[in-house]
């Protein structure tokens, strides 16, 4: 069963407390929407679920594996998009179908095969999110996954979000503009 | 194929891919060719200096690559990726000296052959030069490595990693250059420790580069 769950957590970076006492869950079908200003600590409080930040009280539970999708595209910038996607999917254990699965709900299916480097910052935020759908990771952790989409791509992440949480799979996504979902809210 | 093994293979082809593995090995020739038009044409006295003379060649070429070899990894989010899908950032940075050495070590034994030939090298001379470098040049890796991974986050690190490595590759130097009889044990087994060591210096430095 994918879970994941956050108790008591602070979060101190750069000599400022960003938030304490934070406690959520999240369990199948669930997504949350975390908000808040810029530096609010919406990219740490990711980081922190992910595990990648240690938080300096409190404790992460997961269950189910993660990906997530932050500014970093981590694409080989030589390769092709399919390539480097490919990588990934296969060290997540899935196939070349996952990649195909995730570049055509993403609509990049049709620039597949163009190097990463020459892809525009909206393609690239579209590549990082099929990074994750093909990941087949019950755990989505998004951050500011509509920031340099226009309306088409936003339609798509929309859906492909609610694919997932209709799927089973939890969702928490950070962004300061509406994702065209109905999710919890959390302002930070 | 194992996470590892793709990994290896991912730097492997990062590095001849983008002729970062050709550069040192220019470089290694390059400062062969000076010591003859420094020195002068005595054969004798180069036969005599050349066995140190591509040690230091070799030194300085490792210092090219270590500052390519982890920055972009983390700029590009590719280390968190990997760490989140559960790799030690002892197992990619083990992954990350395999490949380093793979693109630095046997090219550098290739090119050591025309260079013996610039500085006049007999050859017993020339294949003690090379068990030399078969031995030594997986510590310089690792030593490259743990650099990196140490100066990664660090502004203008370029001066930096010369200073830093430099020193600590001087046992190398001096046992890959002597031709003492325990010389070569002795190289063996400083590349041994910083190889062994290198991963968990290196991952320790990812992840307090982190947070």
């Amino acid at each position: 069963m994918t879970r994941l769950a956050l108790e008591q957590v602070a979060c101190f970076r750069g000599g400022r407390l960003l938030f304490e006492g934070l406690d959520l869950a999240l369990t199948p079908g669930e997504g949350m929407l975390v908000t808040g200003a810029n530096g609010a600590g919406k990219s740490s409080l990711l980081r922190i679920a992910a595990g990648l930040l240690v938080p300096m009280t409190g404790r992460v539970m997961r269950e189910g594996g993660i990906a997530l999708s932050a500014e970093a595209a981590a694409l080989d910038e030589d390769k092709s998009l399919f390539a480097a996607l490919a990588f990934w999917a296969q060290l997540d254990g899935q196939g070349h179908e996952a990649v195909a699965l995730g570049l055509a709900a993403t609509g990049l299916a049709q620039i597949a095969e163009v190097p990463v480097r020459l892809l525009s910052t909206g393609q690239r935020r579209r590549a990082t999110l099929a990074r994750v759908i093909a990941s087949g990771a019950g755990i989505w952790l998004l951050d500011e996954p509509a920031s340099g989409l226009d309306a088409a791509s936003l339609d798509e992440l929309a859906a492909a979000m609610a694919g997932h949480l209709a799927g089973g799979g939890v969702i928490l996504a950070a962004s300061h503009q509406p994702l065209g979902l109905e999710m919890r809210e959390l302002t930070l | 194929m194992s996470p590892f093994a793709r990994l290896v293979r991912r730097d492997l082809a990062h590095s001849f891919a983008h002729g970062g593995a050709c550069l040192p090995l220019v470089f290694y020739l390059l400062v062969a060719t000076l010591f003859p038009f420094a020195i002068g044409p005595d054969a004798a006295l180069l036969a005599k200096i050349g066995s140190g003379a591509l040690w230091t060649a070799a030194l300085l070429a490792a210092l090219l690559p270590v500052e390519r070899l982890m920055r972009p990894d983390i700029a590009s989010g590719v280390l968190d990726q990997l760490a989140i899908r559960g790799q030690s950032d002892e197992s990619v940075a083990a992954a990350k000296l395999v490949a380093h050495w793979l693109s630095f070590g046997p090219p550098l034994m290739v090119a050591t052959l025309p260079a013996a030939a610039l500085l006049n090298l007999d050859g017993a001379t020339l294949a003690r030069l090379e068990i030399g470098l078969l031995i030594g040049t997986p510590g310089l890796a690792a030593l490259g490595l743990a650099v990196a991974a140490l100066t990664a986050s660090l502004r203008g690190a370029g001066a930096l990693i010369g200073l830093v490595m430099l020193p600590l590759a001087v046992p190398l130097l001096i046992f890959g250059a002597s031709s003492g009889a325990g010389a070569l044990k002795l190289l063996a087994a400083t590349s041994l420790l910083f190889v062994a060591g290198a991963p968990f210096v290196a991952g320790a430095a990812l992840r307090a580069g982190r947070s």
